[in-house]
């Protein structure tokens, strides 16, 4: 480098981006050292990718510098990034499924280069830093895993300075991750620095040497999380309104099954989804079960099978005794299973639709007020909605707005509480924090560990770790389609869990198998 | 010239307009864009190609104006849907409509003039060889063209940094705007390609195929280009059977019907219809094809986040 080494990689200086009057970032400094990981905090919604898009040219900031290297820049777009040296791994991920992996990595690449040169040269840095990648294999037939093994690699390509990294943790197994955080250590100690985004702690503090923690839109420290203990760090992130779950009574051994799954096997719908592979298990009065995994391994089939919208042999899912597998979704609730499914928008709530509108949706045939022969009662139906807002604390803008204006966490409450208030015997989440701030995801936990005390038979779908252990009473790991057996949360770890997810482990016999 | 060159050579002037407003259509729809007006682009190339062709009394000057309308159409697809994200579907039946309603009105004045016809290739010694002869070198130029723009087409796809990015666009417009590339500016151009080949082959029919005007006088021919780049399955060289394969049957028709065999008109005018749906069936099957080309932001409307 020709510069002196006293001058920064990167500094931000005031960066401000406005939406209208909601400011995503507000005054921003930032400063970055050549071979730096450092890691980038914060919630979902507090401004962590607005401000990397910025970096990497997506977005236009308001107000304030930009300085690389000590001068001034304005980077306008992608491409400007890339020339500067700033290189970019998304959280959702920027590939192209029909196209090869060299066709993907050359679309970033300087139009003057060759196909085969990128592929030959794609295929040699891969090999070098142990990421093993085919350069003619299409990016719908390769693994999660393996789709951040060719975002990474793209980025190395093209030798950057500054390598940004979106939640890159948040669709690997632990193990992956470990990988994962070697490469990044290499590539520190060969002088590439790296602004890590995350909210996941332990991570921060086992690789970062720096980190800025941004809410609401602020930086509102600074600090080395070596230094910090994980709960100084989850202050300093979410505020001072972290919730701590109450301790509770895990269901008893003898309470009656509510939910039996016996050798439920599926087809994937298109053809590329997994398909279930004869899976038992069983999901009992007061407890919290639940099922770990990376997605795409069959938890959504799974969930589709369980809910109704695909149909199975009536015998493969009972509830209460009674085979279910080829009944509607109207005639599982009725018997008094409610399902929350993955996506808020679009699936488990009509975007566009009012609240009360979205009430009538599914609970229509349920609750006897709701209908007057072929017509909707509009009042009973705002009567449900306005309980439910109160009860699960559901804040909103306007008194019925559509589903669509509520901001993630509290649709979610409102989702949850639409399924559960009819006094539900069996619950099933799939993701039930997903994309929710930490104050609702607290919040939804305790409904779920409530409404278990209350009797309630519940089986929670999720990628995310901490949750699982934090909140069900046993854990089972489902892997391309297959799921181990359930063991107590307390008789395994995080590792035992993470091994699981990359399928080792003993297949749950089938009781009638 | 032998009845089978000649039913032969019937058979490339039909195929040839369906051939070149499909190949242009592909672009489109490779890029993500799904523009259900190619028979109004058409017919307002006919229209445009013939009256431009009457006044100058060149058939060349034709061809070009005929290109130039059909660009012209395809811009007011472009800005409606993509600066502004219409619907793209409800946008190109209107542009249909649009064209062939413009278009009787511009050639009110024309109807049943005799116009001027774009004389075909005549070689010397190469189109005086028996059969291949006139099939190879004695055609109108255009047929030439339209076979160009496959091979052009084809290699621009799949051999070309443009056509990649243009592929990629089509594939997850989200992810090509990620990594910097102008979704929009792209879309434009292949929106106007699109718009160019449409007039194009409407400037076939009239100035070639009958060298006339008629009201609606693209029949129906931009709805089987439609279906055939589904037919194709979006591949280049499949459109160029396809084509080929629904000429012979508009022209075996005819054929059939001079020799008083009874199949009716309306069934073979429902084939390429009939063809495509089969196709679409056969298609689904193997998902893995599919995927890879079928353009998965077809019809999608893109708003990059600013």
């Amino acid at each position: 480098m020709t510069q002196t080494g006293a001058k920064h990689l990167l500094q931000l200086e005031g960066i401000s981006k406005y939406y209208g009057s909601f400011k995503a970032n507000d005054r921003i400094d930032l400063t970055i050292e050549p071979g730096q990981i450092h890691a980038l905090l914060g919630e979902n919604g507090a401004g962590k990718s607005t401000l990397v898009k910025m970096l990497y040219g997506s977005l236009q900031p308001d107000e304030g510098r930009i300085l690389w290297q000590g001068a001034p820049v304005v980077i306008g777009n992608p491409a400007e990034a890339r020339a500067l040296g700033i290189g970019m791994v998304f959280q959702h991920f920027s590939l192209f499924d029909a196209l090869t992996v060299a066709e993907n990595i050359a679309l970033a690449m300087p139009k003057d280069q060759k196909l085969s040169d990128i592929a030959r040269r794609l295929e040699a840095i891969s090999k070098e830093y142990g990421l093993p990648l085919k350069a003619g294999a299409r990016i719908h037939d390769l693994s999660v895993g393996e789709r951040q093994r060719v975002e990474i690699v793209r980025c190395l390509l093209q030798e950057p300075q500054l390598l940004i990294l979106d939640e890159p943790t948040s669709v690997l197994t632990p193990q992956e991750s470990e990988d994962l955080f070697k490469v990044l250590r290499r590539l520190s100690s060969e002088g590439t620095a790296i602004l890590y985004i995350s909210h996941k702690l332990a991570e921060v503090q086992a690789l970062c040497q720096k980190a800025t923690i941004l809410r609401h839109g602020e930086v509102v420290a600074d600090c080395v999380p070596a230094n910090e203990t994980t709960l100084s760090l989850a202050k300093m992130m979410v505020g001072d309104d972290i919730h701590e779950i109450a301790p509770r009574n895990t269901g008893s051994e003898s309470a009656e099954v509510v939910l039996e799954v016996k050798g439920l096997s599926a087809t994937g719908l298109t053809g590329f989804e997994t398909s279930l592979k004869n899976v038992n298990f069983s999901v009992r009065k007061g407890e919290i079960a639940g099922i770990a995994g990376i997605a795409g391994n069959g938890q959504s089939e799974l969930f589709a099978a369980l809910s109704g919208e695909r149909a199975t042999a009536p015998d493969m899912i009972k509830i209460d005794g009674v085979p279910v597998g080829h009944l509607s979704i109207l005639q599982r609730r009725k018997l008094g299973a409610m399902f929350v499914s993955e996506e808020r928008l679009g699936h488990a709530a009509v975007p566009e639709m009012s609240l009360s509108d979205n009430v009538v949706l599914t609970r229509h045939g349920l609750e006897k007020d709701l209908e007057t022969g072929p017509f909707i009662r509009h009042s009973t139906a705002r009567k449900i909605k306005d309980k439910i807002t109160e009860m699960f604390d559901v804040r909103k803008g306007n008194e019925d707005p559509p589903a669509m204006s509520l901001s993630g966490g509290n649709l979610q409450k409102f989702v949850l509480g639409r399924e559960v208030m009819a006094g539900a015997k069996l619950v099933i989440v799939n993701q039930p924090t997903w994309g929710v701030d930490a104050g609702s995801a607290a919040q939804l936990r305790q409904n779920l560990i409530d409404l278990a005390a209350e009797g309630a038979a519940i089986l929670v779908i999720s990628q995310d770790l901490d949750e699982l252990f934090e909140i069900s009473d046993r854990l089972a790991t489902m892997a391309e389609g297959e799921l181990s057996t359930f063991v107590p949360t307390g008789e395994t770890n995080r590792n035992e869990v993470g091994l699981k997810m990359t399928g080792v482990f003993e297949h749950a016999a089938g009781a009638n198998a | 010239m032998g009845m089978t060159e000649a039913i032969l050579l019937t058979i490339a002037t039909a195929a040839t307009p369906l051939l070149i407003a499909a190949i242009g259509e592909l672009v489109v729809e490779r890029s993500g864009v799904l523009n259900l007006g190619v028979e109004g682009m058409m017919v307002m190339g006919a229209v445009g190609g013939f009256v431009v062709a009457s006044l100058t009394g060149n058939p060349w000057i034709g061809v070009l104006a005929a290109i130039a309308l059909g660009v012209l159409t395809s811009l007011l697809f472009a800005f409606l849907t993509i600066s502004l994200a219409a619907n793209q579907v409800a946008t190109g039946l209107s542009l249909t409509i649009l064209g062939l309603g413009a278009s009787s009105l511009m050639g009110e004045k024309f109807v049943g003039q005799a116009g001027k016809k774009l004389g075909n290739l005549d070689l010397p010694v190469l189109s005086d060889i028996p059969l291949i002869g006139p099939l190879i070198f004695g055609q109108d130029p255009i047929f030439y063209i339209s076979i160009a723009l496959v091979i052009g087409v084809s290699w621009f796809l799949f051999r070309t940094r443009a056509g990649l990015t243009l592929r990629s666009i089509g594939n997850n417009h989200h992810s090509a705007h990620a990594l910097g590339i102008p979704v929009l500016r792209y879309r434009y151009l292949a929106v106007m390609f699109g718009g160019a080949c449409a007039g194009l082959a409407g400037g076939h029919l009239s100035l070639v195929y009958t060298p006339q005007w008629v009201e609606n006088m693209t029949a129906g021919r931009g709805w089987i280009a439609l279906a055939l780049v589904v037919f194709a399955s979006w591949r280049p060289a499949r459109v160029l059977a396809g084509a080929y394969l629904f000429g012979a049957v508009s022209i075996g028709q005819l054929h059939a019907q001079a020799l008083g065999i009874a199949v009716p008109s309306q069934l073979l005018t429902a084939l390429p219809f009939l063809a495509t749906i089969v196709v679409l069936v056969l298609i689904s099957q193997n998902v893995r094809a599919t995927l890879i080309n079928t353009p998965a932001m077809l019809g999608r409307p893109f708003v990059p986040d600013r």
